[in-house]
């Protein structure tokens, strides 16, 4: 099953919820909430949220995307869930690394590798 | 040297325009991919702060954008017509108790992927320094 909201792709793979984002730059703080908001109806949409976000087409992003992305993190954690971030840029991922989000997030290479550390 | 000066008004939307007009100058004097990267992070994280914490989102108040650029650096002044703040009380976001707290990476990044950022009192007015030569390849 795949469908396609407004700034988001959304599938489903072996019961993890597969998020890819429309946009090459999340950067502009309006298209930033509107992610933020479908992100979080995706996940009070799920019991126990297992979701995989990938940046496969992501080429900027900036210090309120990151915080969309914790808010996020911080939601499905109450919910007992997983979240992992797969396919980041090399620049997108040093953002991460200056940041020291690298180790609040489960960053892997691929989409395959993310789907496997699910437990 | 390419130069310019103008200012935009205190709306999220504008801050494209400001992009294009620096970035522009960029491509145009052969900066690459790794800059044109850390511009537009450095770029948005300033104009933000300066719409939304600086001017509150008030339309009528304006942000200034200068910029001086040459093949080796370029620098950017950005201005607005708040109170300003103190640099130093902007908690550390890499600590370990604020790292799950949303906001307040922006300096940060400013910082990490410019060469030189400097904020003048009452901190309302931010310069940027980019040197293409310590910027070619981030560490």
């Amino acid at each position: 099953m795949t469908s396609t909201a407004s700034r988001l792709r959304v599938s489903e793979r072996n019961g993890v919820t597969c998020i890819g984002f429309i946009d090459r730059n999340i950067l502009d703080e309006a298209n930033i909430q509107r992610i933020g908001d479908e992100l979080s109806r995706v996940v009070e949409g799920l019991v126990q949220p297992k979701m995989l976000i990938s940046f496969s087409n992501v080429d900027h992003l900036s210090s309120a995307a990151l915080g969309t992305l914790i808010t996020i993190n911080n939601k499905i954690r109450a919910k007992d869930g997983q979240l992992r971030l797969a396919e980041i840029d090399s620049q997108i991922q040093e953002v991460f690394a200056i940041t020291k989000l690298d180790r609040v997030f489960q960053i892997h290479d691929s989409v395959d590798q993310a789907l496997a550390s699910f437990s | 040297m390419h130069e310019g000066e103008f200012a935009i008004p205190s709306r999220l939307e504008e801050m494209a325009k400001a992009e294009q007009i620096v970035l522009g100058t960029l491509e145009r004097l052969g900066y690459d991919e790794t800059a044109a990267f850390a511009l537009r992070l450095a770029l948005q994280e300033a104009l933000s702060n300066a719409i939304v914490h600086g001017n509150e989102s008030r339309p009528e108040r304006f942000v200034s954008v200068s910029y001086r650029a040459d093949a080796a650096r370029i620098v950017i002044e950005i201005e607005d017509e708040g109170i300003g703040f103190d640099p130093a009380a902007v908690p550390d976001p890499t600590r370990e108790e604020n790292l799950r707290i949303p906001s307040g990476r922006g300096i940060a990044l400013m910082r990490a992927f410019m060469t030189g950022v400097e904020f003048t009192p009452p901190c309302n007015r931010v310069r940027m320094v980019y040197e293409r030569a310590k910027r070619t390849k981030q560490a």
